[in-house]
């Protein structure tokens, strides 16, 4: 058996057993909603239909209904493409990396994690989709010859790398999502008393029974898949940045992007991570396991993360002023100071100065606090990505084109849009999924339980 | 005919993984055969305990990888430098291997996507488990707290049996089992 120091904190509190366990995350499954999730259900799902409206509308019209020009033709749609893509990060590099690295930590949150990774990957690929404007044509995309003709899509362009990377990283993520719920699927099927519940479960939890062999299997596979979700994980953000890095455009022609980037969106992910959990922790009575000391050490992710972006952004300055170049110089001195200086401050302040308070570990241990800053760092890193994209475009070489961009409601309401149907298919999850993977959780109960790192501290185990 | 096929085993339930893990040590000591055991949560050790091969799962995994780099590879040089070649940018793109460069983003996703998925899809058909599958544990306790080992009683059920109680066992049960 193995024993944990006592000076690590408990990762589950209370006196639990494995049936506490099993009982506590089948809950929210098992009973009704409260009249607090009806109210964001609803929310959620008028966002949602309202950002369907502007979808269509624009499928229907054109991306001319966007505030798109021929200046800055690449904007709100890029701008939450990626946003979307980096918030999804976290589930990755919680359930990936921090497997690889034996951080037991990550097992009352990875579940949820990957979710907010898959819903937001979702929301993200609807960008690229409807900017295609014939969404019809989607198919393009895909290796098979142009026309139907002889002409191939083109493998030298980083759109096409991304359109891999993301496909990849979707379906990659679902099934490692899929293989870990199967068992805690078969869990609330065994519990299961309404028919129709229980036959629901059936069929999802495909036949799990928890055999010796199957589990050796499955820690394998979980580890190999581990193995390559992370650089996986790593390749989606390094090739969304290279969709700007290998342009030529003064502001995004800079090598730094992919690590800037991949930092970047663990940033926004944990961050997103931390404005969701606090909810569901709160909500379904998870305090117990989803503690304080997971939310600090989500806080020092933030704090390290959010500081190697400032460091990035330092660099990209001094880099700018170094390199001589006339137009890299002028491409950073307008994003500063230019017509957009307040989406930069706003960029600098959330992201470089707001994870600086995590240093104390009274601020980084408050609940109110870590909830605030997270929406904080959220909105900093879609200023972020909004500062590279369109302060780079609307000055270009030619004066005499220079443009300003502001978007039109449609820009909005879709973003408002897939914000709604993130949330929609966050609810409906908690409700009926397990949210903290169970069966894992149980492994290290007797290692990082409360009740039996007293037990074994006194010498009684 | 009805019978030929039929088994005794004895089907033994715990309440905890150590207990469970040091009655498997115990059991096979004795020479019994542990035919199977239902937990609800992997438990470190007990596959070497009861004496089971290692997983050649990463095996597969591996040539699942090989094969989507060289289906990626043939993809790009058929497509990009064989069947219709095209000057992007400059790009050299004489050979295959001049305009490689370019092509380590797609060799890189595809090896991954080809090993995840044909791995997850050897997962389940290796299990045998497959949407609206019945259920395989014989006990629905056993994805909750509890513990189960299936035991082969064909020869001394009676010494099993005492055994089984001496390692903890809480409760037990024979049934008849067909292959």
């Amino acid at each position: 058996m193995h024993y944990e120091s006592s000076i690590r904190e408990p990762l589950i509190l209370g006196d639990k057993s494995y049936h506490d366990i099993t009982v506590e995350v089948a809950k929210p499954i098992e009973t009704k909603a409260n009249k607090a999730w009806w109210f964001l259900f609803s929310l959620a799902l008028i966002m949602f239909m309202w950002g369907v409206g502007c979808i269509l509308y624009t499928i229907g019209t054109g991306i001319g209904t966007w505030g798109l020009n021929k200046t800055v033709n690449w904007a709100w749609d890029i701008t939450n493409f990626v946003w979307w893509v980096g918030i999804g990060h976290a589930g990755t590099l919680i359930s990936a990396i921090l497997l690889l690295f034996r951080q037991k930590w990550r097992m009352s949150i990875n579940r949820s994690a990957e979710a907010m990774t898959i819903f937001s990957v979702i929301q993200a690929a609807l960008f690229p989709g409807i900017h295609m404007g014939r969404l019809w044509m989607g198919y393009f995309v895909m290796p098979i010859p142009n026309q139907f003709g002889s002409l191939w899509v083109n493998f030298n362009s980083p759109l096409l790398w991304d359109v891999f990377a993301i496909s990849t990283y979707f379906s990659v993520s679902l099934v490692f999502w899929y293989v870990g719920l199967v068992p805690d699927f078969a869990m609330i099927r065994d519990r299961a008393i309404n028919p129709i519940q229980k036959h629901i479960y059936k069929i999802l939890s495909f036949g799990w029974g928890g055999k010796a062999k199957h589990w050796q299997r499955f820690e394998e596979l979980s580890l190999v898949l581990a193995g390559l979700a992370t650089p996986l994980v790593l390749s989606v953000h390094t090739i969304v940045s290279m969709d700007f890095a290998t342009s030529v455009i003064p502001g995004w022609h800079t090598t730094i992007f992919p690590p800037y980037f991949v930092a970047g969106a663990v940033f926004s992910g944990f961050a997103m991570v931390q404005t969701l959990l606090l909810v569901v922790r709160k909500v379904y009575k998870m305090e117990h396991y989803i503690t304080v000391s997971h939310v600090e050490m989500m806080n020092i992710i933030i704090m390290v993360t959010g500081s190697i972006v400032g460091v990035a952004y330092i660099t990209e300055l001094f880099i700018a002023w170094y390199s001589g170049v006339e137009f890299e110089q002028y491409a950073f001195l307008n994003r500063a100071t230019g017509p957009y200086w307040w989406a930069y401050l706003a960029m600098m302040t959330c992201n470089v100065v707001s994870p600086q308070f995590m240093w104390s570990k009274k601020l980084r241990t408050s609940l109110v606090f870590t909830f605030f800053i997270s929406i904080i760092v959220n909105i900093g890193m879609w200023f972020e990505r909004f500062v590279i994209i369109v302060t780079s475009l609307h000055r270009d070489y030619l004066p005499s084109s220079w443009a300003k961009f502001s978007p039109s409601f449609v820009d909005i309401g879709i973003f408002l849009g897939t914000i709604g149907f993130f949330f929609v298919l966050f609810l409906l999850y908690t409700r009926s999924f397990p949210v903290i993977a169970q069966a894992e959780l149980k492994t290290i109960l007797k290692s990082s339980g409360e009740n039996y790192k007293k037990l074994h501290d006194n010498g009684e185990h | 005919m009805a019978n030929t096929d039929q088994r005794l085993v004895i089907r033994a339930l715990y309440d905890d993984d150590d207990t469970i893990l040091s009655a498997v040590k115990s059991i096979r000591e004795k020479g019994h055969y542990i035919e199977e055991a239902y937990t609800p949560f992997p438990i470190h050790g007990l596959d070497k305990a009861m004496g089971l091969e290692p997983t050649r799962i990463s095996i597969a995994g591996f040539m699942y990888g090989l094969t989507g780099l060289s289906f990626a590879i043939w993809m790009t040089w058929y497509m990009m430098i064989h069947d219709w070649p095209m000057n992007i940018g400059g790009k050299p793109n004489e050979n295959w291997l001049q305009n490689m460069p370019a092509f380590v983003p797609i060799m890189f996703e595809l090896t991954v996507f080809f090993t995840a998925h044909l791995m997850v899809w050897t997962y389940w058909a290796i299990n045998g488990l497959y949407p609206g599958r019945k259920a395989m544990n014989p006990d629905p306790r056993t994805t909750d707290d509890k513990f189960m080992l299936e035991i082969s009683a064909d020869h001394d059920k009676d010494d099993l049996i005492s055994l089984l109680k001496e390692t903890g066992a809480i409760e037990l049960k024979e049934e008849q089992i067909e292959d």
